[in-house]
């Protein structure tokens, strides 16, 4: 098995030029923007993204059509699209691609999008760091206008739509959903409690839709071939292609675009040309750094979110496999996620804030030769009051998603590697008149909070 | 004073893309770094007269995000990622390298930061935000002394296609 080229086909075929306008329009851009001006609102929702069967590219896999439809029918409030080009969690670079590879692609999918939403306003939020992908994309949106895909009265349509390059500034929270609207508001980019979901109180307390560049960038293609078509492609209902970002110990490290469905082994060894230097793997992380990690045993394991999430108790999450082979040591890369989720916490809850340093200290010191036998006891512990439990699907007790990231690595620890955790350090003492302790030791604060809090 | 004449035009007009003023602030704050190389308290000032909140405000939203430089750091910023593919291709020994053969180099700012989105040329640096692949020691170095002579065309310090005079975003 091979790629299925879809958002990857121009960038992929020239690569020299792919993100230019001539390029575009030379390929059949613009082309499915045509075909959707013709098309209802709900036309374009139902009939060609529901049918598609697309899903959330970002992390989460949400039904893009059932995302779009919590706005509700009342037009005459303003609502907002966000388009979400934070890209952030470690070792995911396919959006980075995809702006700097085809922009064009993108803003034609946030027109599309647009329509189906009937909003009149888009944003797209960029990550800061992209400096060549914010550059591109403030041409493409320019060239979009000088040739009357944005602005008044598109293409004669009716339809107006204006688009914002607004670039972050360094803060991974940013990528969360409602963390990009507090920064888009101008704000520090803190996540907020939801319900309200974005959907009824998003941007500027509008109802708003936040999608991924991939999911957008995937538009054109469904409307150009029908719903229908995407929708045949892919496994369940992961259905289509995803761009997986291959990393670390790989021949081949890179994105490859794929039909869902694929195995970790076809695309590690087969795309990705298997481990460096002919070594073994040790293990990999199968959907960018907040996804719990899986073994070699795990390797025939399909490309299927629901799959991957229900039976293995991890994600497909951003589509980012980190690859490490015999010589890394676990708790090295444990350590690493964990400071990397401590420096990147907006300290807005508590557990969160606190726990990733302390979590953050433990790891280190485990991880440079002052370990202690009770160590992973104790990152359980403190993991506990993030993830009270520490069971799959993941509780928590923090507003966002980063939470329980900074427990994925440990609870990884944990499943896979505690026999050789022990060996290294030795068996947690039990002192005299002590029951030795148990880990997990369950919720110890509340877990369903009561109706209305927060809101 | 903090914008020059042309760079407040532009400021306005960012202001202008937004439905709420507020939105403005991290443009606004890219703007005054490109500008001057830092974010100075004057420029925090007057974004926050620009969008109608106080400094202090302004202050507390710069503060959070880590590309916006509270104090001069020189004209290169220079980014290392150490994050979890650059850890095991190099990242940390690039970064270690680099800070000290720059430690007294006032122009150039090396400082360790989380994946940069392109860990399949890892170990990944940047220089004023624009990307150098697969880099060494070695290398980096090389590519930082274009910077220095001039070779090389830096970006903004906020990563802007800036001159002093105006800009281009």
């Amino acid at each position: 098995m091979g790629e299925t080229r879809i958002v990857t086909k121009r960038l992929r075929d020239h690569p020299d030029d792919s993100w230019t306008l001539e390029r575009y329009l030379a390929t059949g851009g613009y082309q499915s923007l045509s075909k959707a001006l013709q098309m209802a609102p709900a036309e374009i929702r139902e009939e060609q993204v529901k049918a598609s069967g697309l899903r959330g590219r970002g992390g989460a896999g949400f039904p893009a059509a059932t995302k779009w439809s919590f706005l509700g029918d009342d037009v005459d409030q303003p609502r907002y699209l966000a388009c979400n080009a934070d890209e952030g969690e470690p070792s995911t670079f396919k959006d980075h691609m995809l702006i700097e590879g085809d922009p064009h692609q993108l803003v034609e999918g946030i027109v599309i999008a647009a329509r189906s939403i009937q909003t009149r306003n888009a944003f797209i939020y960029i990550r800061g760091e992209f400096a060549l992908g914010a550059d591109r994309l403030d041409q493409a949106v320019r060239e979009a206008y000088e040739q009357g895909w944005l602005g008044t009265n598109i293409k004669g349509s009716g339809m107006d739509l204006d688009v914002v390059v607004h670039r972050g500034a360094g803060a991974y929270i940013a990528g969360d959903e409602t963390g990009l609207l507090s920064s888009l508001e101008g704000e520090r980019a803190m996540p907020r409690v939801k319900p309200p979901f974005p959907a009824a109180e998003g941007l500027y307390a509008c109802p708003t839709v936040v999608n991924n560049v991939e999911t957008l960038s995937t538009l054109p293609a469904i409307i150009d071939k029908g719903g229908e078509w995407y929708g045949s492609l892919g496994v369940g209902k992961s259905t289509g292609t995803r761009v997986f970002s291959v990393s670390g110990h790989v021949e081949r490290p890179g994105n490859y675009e794929v039909e869902l469905g694929m195995t970790f082994r076809e695309l590690i060894y087969d795309l990705a040309g298997g481990i460096s230097g002919g070594r073994d793997l040790k293990f990999f992380i199968p959907g960018g750094a907040s996804s719990p990690w899986l073994m070699p045993s795990h390797l025939d394991v399909p490309l299927d979110m629901d799959v991957v999430q229900n039976d293995y108790k991890s994600m497909l999450g951003s589509g980012a496999i980190m690859v490490y082979d015999e010589t890394v040591d676990p708790l090295l890369v444990a350590w690493r996620l964990v400071k990397f989720f401590a420096h990147e916490s907006c300290g807005k809850c508590t557990p969160c804030r606190e726990g990733s340093g302390w979590l953050e200290k433990i790891l280190y010191r485990m991880s440079h030769g002052q370990g202690r036998a009770e160590d992973m006891d104790l990152l359980l512990d403190v993991s506990d009051n993030i993830v009270p439990g520490l069971n799959a699907p993941f509780a928590q007790t923090t507003i966002c998603a980063l939470g329980p990231s900074i427990v994925s690595p440990i609870v990884s620890l944990e499943r896979f590697f505690r026999d050789e955790i022990v060996e290294r350090f030795g068996r947690p003492e039990v002192r005299a008149g002590e029951e030795p302790p148990a880990v997990p030791s369950g919720p110890t604060v509340p877990v369903s909070f009561p109706a209305g809090a927060g809101s | 004073m903090a914008f020059t004449a042309p760079n407040r035009a532009r400021a306005r007009e960012i202001v202008e893309r937004y439905p709420f003023k507020r939105s403005a602030v991290l443009p606004l704050l890219h703007l005054a770094q490109d500008q001057d190389g830092w974010v100075t308290p004057e420029a925090m000032e007057e974004v926050g007269e620009l969008v109608g909140i106080s400094a202090a405000q302004v202050l507390g939203v710069c503060s959070f995000y880590t590309m916006f430089k509270r104090e001069q750091v020189g004209g290169l910023v220079v980014s290392v990622c150490t994050n979890v593919t650059c850890l095991v291709r190099g990242g940390p020994e690039l970064y270690e390298a680099l800070r000290a053969r720059y430690a007294s180099d006032d122009d150039v700012f090396v400082e360790e930061v989380e994946c940069l989105a392109a860990c399949d040329t890892a170990p990944v640096m940047q220089v004023n935000y624009d990307y150098h692949s697969r880099m060494t020691p070695e290398t980096a170095e090389a590519v930082i002394e274009e910077y220095k002579s001039g070779k090389r065309t830096r970006r903004g310090i906020s990563g802007g296609r800036i001159t002093i005079a105006g800009s281009d975003r």
